[in-house]
């Protein structure tokens, strides 16, 4: 390995596709070295870690713990910048009511929600669930990581579940859908996102940059 | 500001290209696919839709090639359909890059593969396509079966009841393609779309049928769509997917326009 590359490590515990995470950080750097790894020592070596997900909540938990990677996620949490996406940003907060209740990682207090059956926006047109597509997101704090991308701005999101944050100082983002709910939280140097970045465009593909660039304060 | 409506191009890929026909019949060669995905990309599509339309083996490896190349160089969701009849179709589509699948005839032999495929790698990535026709005389009420054979075989199942068993067992998403108005340019069935829309929790696509704008504004306006497919209208440079939001927009739909 190049010792003047950033070396990047996608957290692979064996849960969907990672491949789109990896090819969008090396699309947004080309200079960067990305590597999607289960391996505890890669990510220890990382400079920088993205914590992705996809699918149910109970399945990633399981395979996390599995993999003994719930330490891994905390001390790489303390260490270097760390991006969580989708399930990975709902995997950090307390507990989550899908699949009947899954503790989680419980690193950022607040729990995760079902959005409900029955979802209708302020003129009573029906809202279907899973959220899928492309929503405003309305930023609420400055943050090195919304550098060149406008408060407002549109990224894809697909999920059935959303965050409620405990901490409302964490709350970087929020999204309306039914409901205001947490789009993104910051908290030192760890930066979620319930949308993904990864398939949200050239607004996607700025965030991952301002990642790699983002010295995690 | 509330959620988009998803406008959706659809690449029909044999063999490595890209073709469409009208009603499966008349094929036409639109060109080699990861241009046109970058080119629709570029000009602000919502997802890309790719329906594998190849018979042979060889041809899937081309699929698998060409997968792997769209999603390292186009960051919006991509769908993959066609042929996936297994696990290890799906599990093969996703490692290439592709974001969901497309279930069609696999869910009407064995109906719980789509449970299993949803178990194993979440609704979200699980898109049921369902091709339906009109069997109803005039004048009777509405009623749509389900055809497979690019519309030449009927099956018998109903497609109000089977768009909610699918969704029951664990369809994230309904790709409605109605088999009347497939390569018409008459316009979505806006009847059965609005019927399956009411009907379904989770969001449908339209398609089938797109001969002009005002088609995907009907769509989604009076067929209750969550997003609208179209192939031709795209392909042959009638209209950019820019322009099909910009008309979408002034009438009053929201749309995605960076």
């Amino acid at each position: 390995m190049n010792q003047s590359r950033q070396h990047v490590a996608v957290i692979d515990y064996g849960m969907g596709n990672l491949h789109s995470v990896a090819s969008a950080l090396a699309h947004a750097d080309p200079q960067a070295f990305v590597e999607v790894s289960a391996d505890a020592d890669v990510i220890a070596r990382a400079d920088r870690v993205v914590f992705p997900g996809v699918g149910a909540i109970r399945d990633c938990m399981a395979e996390i713990r599995r993999l003994g990677f719930d330490q891994m996620v905390r001390q790489a949490i303390v260490e270097k910048p760390v991006l969580a996406i989708c399930i990975g940003m709902q995997a950090l907060m307390d507990s989550s009511d899908e699949n009947d209740g899954v503790e989680c990682l419980g690193i950022l207090p607040g729990k995760v929600h079902f959005f409900g059956d029955d979802l209708r926006d302020e003129l009573g047109h029906r809202l279907k669930v899973p959220h899928m597509g492309w929503s405003c997101v309305e930023q609420a704090v400055d943050h090195p990581m919304w550098q060149k991308i406008d408060s407002g701005s549109r990224f894809y999101f697909v999920h059935s579940y959303y965050v409620e944050a405990l901490e409302r100082e964490r709350v970087a983002g929020v999204c309306e859908y039914s409901r205001t709910f947490d789009a993104a939280l910051a908290s030192e140097n760890i930066f979620a996102t319930q949308f993904h970045p990864e398939k949200s465009h050239t607004v996607g593909l700025q965030l991952l940059s301002n990642f790699l660039a983002w010295d995690g304060k | 500001m509330g959620l988009a409506k998803r406008i959706i191009p659809c690449l029909d890929v044999d063999a490595g290209r890209v073709v469409k026909g009208v009603q499966f019949v008349d094929i036409r060669d639109a060109g080699d696919p990861v241009e046109v995905a970058k080119r629709y990309n570029e000009q602000g599509a919502d997802e890309i839709t790719f329906l594998d339309i190849t018979a042979s083996h060889e041809g899937r490896e081309t699929t698998v090639h060409i997968v792997e190349k769209i999603a390292s160089e186009v960051f919006i969701p991509l769908t993959v359909g066609g042929g996936i009849r297994e696990v290890e179709d799906i599990r093969r589509m996703l490692n290439a890059g592709a974001d969901k699948v497309g279930i069609n005839t696999a869910a009407i032999h064995r109906p719980d593969f789509v449970q299993q495929a949803a178990d194993r790698f979440g609704s979200q990535c699980i898109v049921v396509a369902i091709d339906a026709k009109r069997v109803n005389a005039e004048g009777d009420s509405d009623r749509w079966e389900i055809f497979t054979h690019g519309g030449r075989k009927p099956t018998g199942i109903d497609a109000l009841e089977w768009a909610e068993r699918m969704v029951n067992y664990g369809a994230g998403e309904i790709l409605l393609t109605s088999m009347d108005r497939d390569g018409t340019k008459d316009g979505f069935d806006l009847k059965l779309t609005s019927a399956i829309s009411e009907l379904v929790s989770v969001p449908v696509i339209a398609s089938g049928g797109v001969g002009n704008l005002q088609h995907l504004v009907d769509g989604v306006v009076d067929g209750l769509a969550d997003a609208v497919l179209a192939a031709s209208i795209f392909h042959f440079g009638e209209y950019s997917i820019l322009e099909a939001k910009r008309y979408m927009a002034e009438r009053g739909v929201e749309v995605r326009l960076d």
